[in-house]
């Protein structure tokens, strides 16, 4: 709609996303702004003898909305902040304890390599009555000790008031960004989303176009399924032998926990090995007995049905967790993609008018399964980098921004860290087995050896049903499965895993509920009015011969439906937690892209409620 | 329309109602469990009756809207940076309690005082809105409070309806039972309207008016004096929720006659 009359507003600095990259940007720009007597280092461009104009727009409805457990060593985050004092900020504590722990299948129905299961003979008598085994040692790269556990959407919280009551920067929730303004290949600022629009994005009631936010510099962290980083990528292109082919989905919950739980704050619980060997878990105490918790299902879990929900609930209830858990409450519920390709998928940090910071700039250590403190290093590293150049009074093009900013980010211990982590995931690309000795071979020799893989596309991975499920289930019998499901208007993930033998799920009201009192109970999940579907198919006829859809099956919050009139699949806006699991979990390459899958995810409003994390 | 007005808009944040409340016994008396971790907004009919000002500021060139709020500074100032962004206004914040739990009078005086330390508000022109009552208790007595206590006798709660004609005339529609309205007429200011919903949509949010409010925002929050607001006698003992019995399911294709019929079948069991 880019004929339609849009207002414009100048700025000097736009930043797109407030997430720790954002927010680390915005403190260390902040301590850094002024001189020792007060008077600000440069004076705004775009409103002379005011101090630097510099604004956040972050798409959901509030700064600390989301779901998120973070474990951290802390180490980016206490150098912008050496007094941080973790009792300031609501759920965040020093780690104390930390455990690896490997979970036996207690219903033998996780698929499991002939190697993997010989593997198990020699431990299994080790895991007792809760079918668990904690591992004696733990990699010195997996630990995080010293360091703290928080809620991502705490911090954010905490230091987003602080970061705007330093009045240095505004920080503008509820505000989805819906395209960068580039010329030729500079990033002229940003286009905010229009309001006011029917659900195919065409004017309606009280329609009110997006503002252009013209702005001197752009700053670009908006994760990794952001709608403008993607736009730039594609747009301005990756560099030579760069690929974004590594996800992930957590799906996250925060539980109270029942009075009599013995676990200490400061707790920290890594596990492997169920509910499939393809899917990790991790649970963090917080103080107030309170704990995040949470699996990772990756891309390179090849299931064409992989639900996360699903083996989420298999996974609390399995008797070791579910020790822990059995009696608590749950308050909070959400899912996040994960941007798994760390500097496999770096993309240009900078350019004429922008920079990249965060998850999106490929900053994710994929060895030590962090990427919070990592995000926040390459923001300070840009605010550092921002403020040499407003005191040299030097404009932000790609040439000053690569001299400082990439040239700093290129020096820094960052680098360093991501460089070892580079093949880390490689392994996994072949399975389990290799995966856990690749990320082994990394941790112990710098990064030096590694299983060698190429990492493919989700889209190339990923299976039909027929072949998936080809050594349990005869042709006829996925059929008369598919056909039933069909007939219902169900997904397909339970009967399969019904009939794979897993048990139903005995649902507490407490802590295992069904997936749509999530959305309600946990997420809190809403849907402003006036904003259009974030979520679209391009080629409806890719889908009507899909054999898989896996985009249904994979939705966090079962937003994605099967239309059996038209074959296709629908999305209800209503229900999407903006998790963007669709953009990867779709089995079909984008026709007139192969890099990407023929799922569209664009800025949008809505999505979790929830703070209590 | 040469009528001008100086609008003060009282409302406080509230816990957003999506959110699981619990109450509990602290140390400070009774508040909600984990109350500072739960995101916040400005109490609906607060901003029912903002939205309200705001569109009678647009017919009435000159006049002009302040927010007055008593509520924890740094919720109130993440609240703002959702709510500046809807309607031009001038905060006037007042760092205290604003939990459902806090004494009406405590709060109504806390209010009082703010109000009467507004430098350039003439109270001849005075419209003194509120919501009519909070989301947080529902008690809806401070605005009646505060009207006695800046001396102003015309009052009226429930408002979804004001119409200004010339020399201040008002027409004024106050819910009363039944779903019906009474219509009420008075003249002159100052006036006290404790507004119900109104009938405006909530404004689309706009970044100018973002940046406009925001340079009276942060020094209103960094001006914001402490009110000594106290849950007074008010001695928290228990609370008893309704039972709840959820059963979720998608329907794409049912009637709306057949899910009403379900519903009452299943409220009858």
């Amino acid at each position: 709609m880019s004929e339609v009359e849009r207002s414009m507003m100048d700025v000097d600095i736009a930043c797109v996303g407030f997430g720790p990259a954002t927010a680390g940007f915005l403190k260390t720009l902040g301590q850094n702004l002024h001189n020792e007597d007060g008077t600000p280092i440069a004076e705004s461009k775009v409103m002379p003898g005011m101090p630097p104009q510099i604004i956040c727009y972050e798409r959901a409805d509030d700064i600390g909305f989301g779901v998120s457990g973070v474990v951290t060593r802390g180490k980016a985050i206490k150098e912008t902040l050496p007094d941080f004092d973790p009792s300031q900020v609501p759920t965040a504590c020093e780690v104390k304890d930390e455990k690896v722990v490997y979970l036996f299948d207690p219903h033998g129905c996780a698929r499991k390599s002939w190697l993997l299961k010989f593997g198990e003979l020699f431990i299994k008598p080790l895991g007792g009555k809760k079918k668990a085994f904690a591992l004696p040692w733990i990699p010195g790269f997996l630990h995080k000790k010293p360091g703290y556990i928080f809620g991502i959407g705490q911090f954010c919280s905490w230091i987003g008031q602080d970061i705007m009551g330093s009045g240095t920067a505004q920080v503008w929730p509820g505000t989805p960004v819906s395209e960068a303004l580039i010329e030729g290949k500079e990033v002229k600022g940003v286009r905010l989303i229009d309001q006011g629009v029917n659900r195919f994005g065409e004017p309606d009631a009280g329609f009110m176009p997006g503002m252009d936010i013209h702005a001197k510099l752009t700053v670009v962290g908006d994760g990794p399924v952001g709608a403008i980083s993607r736009q730039i990528d594609s747009e301005i292109g990756l560099p030579e032998g760069s690929e974004q082919n590594d996800w992930a989905v957590g799906m996250k919950a925060l539980i109270q926990l029942p009075e009599d739980c013995s676990l200490e704050p400061g707790t920290v619980l890594h596990t492997i090995g169920y509910p499939e060997p393809e899917i990790f878990g991790y649970l963090y105490v917080y103080p107030g007995g309170q704990a995040s918790l949470g699996i990772f299902v990756p891309s390179w879990f090849d299931s064409p049905i992989r639900t996360a929900y699903r083996y989420f609930q298999h996974w609390m209830h399995h008797p070791y967790l579910w020790q822990y858990l059995e009696g608590g409450e749950l308050k909070s519920w959400g899912a996040k993609s994960l941007g798994e390709w760390g500097k496999h998928g770096e993309p240009y940090l900078a350019g004429d008018g922008y920079a990249r910071v965060g998850e999106c700039s490929g900053s994710t250590n994929v060895l030590t399964n962090s990427g919070v403190d990592e995000a926040w290093k390459t923001g300070s590293l840009l605010a550092e980098s921002v403020v040499e150049l407003l005191k040299k009074d030097l404009p932000f093009t790609k040439e000053n921004l690569d001299k400082t900013y990439v040239q700093k980010r290129k020096e820094s211990w960052l680098e360093t860290d991501l460089s070892i982590a580079t093949n880390a995931r490689d392994g996994f690309q072949k399975g389990f087995i290799r995966g856990m000795i690749g990320t082994a071979l990394v941790g112990m020799t710098g990064g030096k050896l590694y299983w060698p893989s190429k990492i493919k596309k989700p889209h190339e991975r990923i299976p039909d049903l027929e072949t998936y499920y080809s050594k349990f289930f005869s042709k006829k019998e996925i059929a008369e499965l598919k056909k039933e499901c069909e007939a219902k208007g169900a997904g397909l993930h339970d009967a399969f895993m019904d009939r794979m033998g897993w048990p139903e799920i005995p649902i507490d009201g407490k802590v295992l509920i069904s997936q749509q009192d999530a959305l309600l109970v946990g997420g809190k999940v809403t849907a402003n009015p006036g904003y259009h579907d974030h979520v679209t198919f391009k080629d409806t006829e890719l889908c009507k011969g899909c054999g898989s859809r896996v985009c249904i099956e994979a939705c966090s919050g079962e937003a994605i439906q099967f239309d059996s009139e038209l074959g296709i699949p629908f999305f209800e806006r209503e229900k999407c937690i903006h998790c963007g699991a669709c953009l990867w979990n779709c089995s079909h390459a984008d026709p007139e892209n192969d890099s990407l899958s023929n799922v569209a995810f664009v800025a949008g409003s809505g999505g979790l409620h929830s703070a209590e994390n | 329309m040469p009528n001008v007005y100086h609008i003060v808009v009282c409302g406080s944040i509230v816990p957003d109602p999506l959110q699981t409340l619990e109450p509990v016994e602290s140390p400070a008396g009774p508040s909600l469990k984990n109350e500072m971790m739960l995101p916040a907004v400005l109490d609906p009919w607060a901003s029912h009756a903002l939205y309200e000002a705001a569109e009678l500021v647009k017919k009435c060139p000159g006049s002009k809207v302040w927010l007055v709020s008593v509520a924890p500074k740094a919720k109130l100032q993440q609240v703002m940076m959702n709510i500046a962004q809807k309607v031009p206004f001038e905060l006037v914040a007042v760092e205290g309690a604003s939990s459902g739990f806090m004494e009406a009078a405590g709060t109504a005086n806390a209010l009082a005082t703010a109000i009467d330390g507004i430098a350039d508000l003439d109270k001849s022109r005075l419209l003194l809105f509120g919501g009519w009552e909070s989301a947080s208790r529902g008690a809806g007595a401070v605005m009646q409070m505060l009207g006695e206590k800046l001396h102003v006798t015309e009052q009226f709660q429930g408002v979804d309806v004001l119409e200004v004609g010339d020399d201040d005339q008002f027409l004024i529609k106050e819910r009363i039972e039944g779903g019906s309205y009474q219509v009420n007429e008075t003249s002159g200011c100052p006036v006290l309207l404790g507004w119900a919903t109104g009938n405006l949509p909530e404004p689309k949010n706009n970044p100018q008016v973002g940046m406009l409010n925001m340079r009276t925002v942060m020094p209103a929050l960094q001006r914001a004096t402490k009110a000594d607001i106290t849950t007074g006698d008010v001695d928290y003992k228990s609370v008893s929720l309704p039972k709840q019995k959820r059963e979720t399911r998608v329907e794409k294709n049912m009637s709306a006659d057949a899910i009403a019929d379900e519903i009452v079948t299943w409220l009858n069991e």
